[in-house]
């Protein structure tokens, strides 16, 4: 079977298993399944560009779309006025010390030659600009917090529409990354997961507890709409009449007092729906472009170059290919891509919650998609996140009944019985791991393998 | 004479704040870390289901523990999870020896890169992860009894007269003994048995241990079933020190690998330094000193802050912090390690 047919083929089952979920639960369910299935084929997008094309491993995923995410908050949200005039002149020279000492410590570090005296000079010039940096940031903080802290108590953002966050998150992330970048991918493999597993970590302990950038655990919610609120919808003449029109069919069967009470329901849940159709569109758009950009990339001369890196980089720096530059070229941009996709799901979410960044969630199952769909291949890491993310969704109701099905000849009210339900949606981590170790042993390439072109 | 109080007072809250946590926690993150050092020495790849294997331990050897319970069985001032251990112990070396068989040897044989092999690791942790939630549930246990002190403040202050009182919990107690009996153990173990020998030469140079006739199936049957013994060990420690949660096992797997990266992957003794270091570092990093101070400076110059390095909150960044300076500036760790 060629690739191209056996790509529709996957695809088209995608499609049906979405159809199911509609007709069987609804079809906001299933919307908003495949919205937050298009912001998982981004993010996993955003791994194979690091894993697929270049063999570089991030283990830090949770990081980069936490990133995008603190982004989404910092340019929506309305600047605190009076917390800047709280605090600005103390913070600023904070982070102007915090910046002079990390330039100063780098240029110690790379500029004089390896020896007890430089040590001494860095170690001094760090205490030193810590010391500095925190004796201007702990007051300028504490100022900052006890403006009105139940409700903001934090500097706000910069006031602008909130999609520009996403070019914006993707930038941040890319920027992040270009400093990580710098001081880990020398590493080995399995040091630099370790590594990049530590800094997402790190990402987020700073998210949790500095409340004078992204109000910490007290989370900052409801954020700005790119699409109109369902409230607004419901009272709106054309979408009535909209909905109206779709539902003729059934509305002129009923009696007129029966059919104002079904067209109000029809209403109510026509806005959701079309609330999550407009998400969708966008998430398409941005998914679409990506995408695109991604497969273009990789059968230009550069991704060959890349591919050549990865499999083999003595040789490919033998060919006067520049390794370290390009890996830290790859890892930016596929950073920038997870940022995108962070951006876009603190959006959706309408929300930004650092305790709700897990690695199981947004690390691991990222790259349970890449693997299991096929990584190295743009299409495969794009289709092994709607499989992946549609059974780690459906894994719970299915898994229920599945344990209800199996445990129906126990007595109601059976401990054993009780407790198989209600842990039954546990499973899907098991089944998770279960498929990615099936993929890995009998299709080591994913679904949709890595396809060359012959010329 | 005050100033002498005073400093016995300012030593005795460095003991009961530092010191004593410092040297347990370090203790379970040694023996944790010893585990993932050996994965890495011998298997070479990063074993990403470290933590949820120790919580796996744990949470058998809790289900023997309340199976004991309710069967009366005590073991007078020691926690009855001591009783349980073996179990515990078994069941995860047959769980290690059932992954190996279905998942890693097929990799071994292919000679896989150590990447292939990290990745499949995730899959386990992920298969173990569900089995654990599936089993006892995502929330807090507690399984520990007998005595709760050998060392309770308020017998202390009693005892030494001092304003502060040092408290030592039966589970710190326990952690540092066990923790020092168990590493005794396995090095006589790897320096003086047959087999200790034989896994060392297989870390050191593979095809060499193959020449001389070195059995590389029953080195690695030999290092899962050390692994599952300090994983469980180690697990059960840490939850009767603090509580059984398989989320905190799952995060308690950073500070373990930098502890062992810091240490110097591949080579134990490194691991336990490593343990104690990263222990260390993360107590006294977000300790706040303002207490000592005011023991120790004349009255009126009492600092007026925490003097906090870091906020508590940080303590698990302390650890990766140290982790990447490490990899960065000495990559093959404190002590020598490999560099695989």
């Amino acid at each position: 079977m060629n690739s191209d047919k056996k790509t529709t083929l996957w695809f088209g089952l995608v499609v049906v298993l979405l159809m199911i979920i509609g007709f069987s639960q609804s079809w906001s369910v299933s919307l908003g399944i495949m919205n937050l299935c298009l912001i998982s084929a981004i993010m996993a997008l955003g791994v194979n560009i690091q894993w697929g094309y270049a063999g570089l491993i991030n283990v830090g995923v949770m990081g980069f779309s936490a990133l995008g995410g603190m982004t989404a908050v910092l340019v929506s949200q309305q600047p605190v006025v009076e917390a800047w005039q709280a605090g600005w002149g103390k913070l600023l020279l904070a982070v102007l010390f915090f910046t002079a000492t990390v330039i100063l410590a780098t240029l110690c570090y790379q500029k004089i030659v390896a020896s007890k005296q430089r040590n001494i000079m860095m170690a001094a010039i760090l205490i030193l600009g810590l010391g500095l940096t925190r004796y201007f940031l702990d007051p300028a903080t504490t100022a900052i917090e006890a403006v009105d802290s139940a409700s903001t108590g934090y500097l706000g953002g910069m006031n602008l529409p909130i999609i520009t966050s996403w070019i914006i998150g993707g930038f941040v992330a890319a920027g992040v990354a270009w400093l990580v970048g710098k001081v880990a991918l020398g590493l080995r493999a399995d040091y630099l997961a370790i590594a990049t597993l530590g800094i997402s970590e790190i990402i987020l302990a700073i998210m949790k507890n500095e409340d004078w950038l992204t109000r910490g655990v007290k989370n900052v919610t409801g954020l700005p709409r790119p699409v109109p609120y369902e409230v607004n919808l419901q009272s709106n003449d054309w979408f009535i009449q909209l909905i109206q029109w779709w539902h003729s069919g059934s509305l002129n069967l009923l009696h007129a007092a029966d059919a104002q009470v079904a067209l109000k329901q029809f209403i109510i849940e026509g806005s959701s729906i079309f609330v999550k159709l407009c998400y969708t569109g966008l998430f398409s758009t941005v998914l679409i472009i990506i995408l695109l950009l991604s497969v273009k990339a990789l059968n230009s001369p550069w991704g060959r170059m890349m591919r050549a890196i990865r499999d083999n980089e003595v040789a490919a720096g033998a060919m006067g290919k520049d390794v370290i530059a390009r890996h830290l070229q790859v890892f930016i941009l596929g950073s920038a891509v997870i940022g995108i996709a962070g951006a876009m799901l603190i959006t959706l979410d309408g929300q930004f919650t650092p305790t709700s960044f897990r690695p199981i969630r947004y690390t691991f199952l990222i790259w349970v998609m890449v693997i299991v769909g096929g990584s190295g291949n743009n299409m495969g890491a794009v289709l092994g996140s709607f499989l992946i993310w549609i059974v780690w969704i459906e894994a719970e109701p299915v898994g229920v009944w599945l344990m209800q099905f199996s445990t129906s000849g126990m007595a109601d009210g059976n401990i054993v019985k009780l407790h198989l339900i209600e842990n039954a949606q546990h499973m899907r981590l098991f089944f998770m791991g279960f498929v990615l170790l099936l993929v890995m042993r009998f299709s080591p390439g994913g679904i949709l393998p890595e396809t060359i072109r012959k010329r | 004479m005050e100033a002498l109080t005073d400093l016995a007072n300012a030593i005795v809250l460095l003991l009961n704040f530092v010191l004593v946590p410092g040297l347990a926690y370090g203790s379970q993150l040694a023996l944790g870390a010893l585990g993932i050092t050996l994965v890495f020495g011998i298997l070479r790849f990063a074993n990403f289901a470290h933590g949820d294997t120790m919580a796996f331990g744990t949470m058998i050897t809790i289900l023997m523990t309340w199976w004991l319970q309710s069967m009366g069985v005590s073991f007078g001032p020691l926690p009855t999870a001591l009783l349980a251990l073996p179990v515990g112990i078994v069941v995860t070396i047959l769980m290690l020896i059932l992954t190996d068989r279905m998942v890693y040897r097929h990799y071994r044989r292919q000679k896989a890169v150590p990447v292939i092999l990290m990745i499949a690791s995730m899959g386990v942790m992920f298969m173990m992860n569900g089995i654990i939630r599936f089993i006892i549930g995502p929330n807090d246990q507690r399984f520990a009894d007998g005595e709760r002190f050998i060392m309770r403040a308020r017998d202390f202050k009693e005892w030494t007269g001092l304003s502060e009182g040092l408290t030592i919990k039966t589970s710190q107690g326990l952690t540092i003994v066990l923790a020092i009996i168990l590493v005794a153990a396995l090095f006589w173990f790897l320096q003086k048995t047959r087999t200790g020998k034989a896994m060392r030469a297989y870390s050191d140079n593979e095809d060499l241990a193959l020449l001389s006739g070195v059995n590389p199936e029953r080195v690695v049957l030999v290092t899962w079933i050390l692994v599952a013994t300090l994983a469980t060990i180690a697990g059960t420690l840490y939850g009767l020190d603090k509580s059984f949660k398989p989320f905190t096992y799952l995060s308690m797997l950073l500070p373990m690998f930098a502890a062992a990266i810091v240490g110097g992957v591949g080579n134990p003794i490194g691991a336990i330094v490593g343990g104690y270091v990263i222990a260390f570092s993360e107590v006294t990093i977000t300790y706040a000193y303002k207490k000592v101070f005011v023991y120790l400076l004349p009255s009126g110059l009492e600092p007026n802050g925490l003097l906090q390095l870091l906020s508590t909150d940080y303590k698990f960044a302390v650890s990766f912090i140290i982790l990447v300076l490490v990899l960065l500036v000495k990559p093959t760790g404190i002590l020598k390690g490999k560099v695989i």
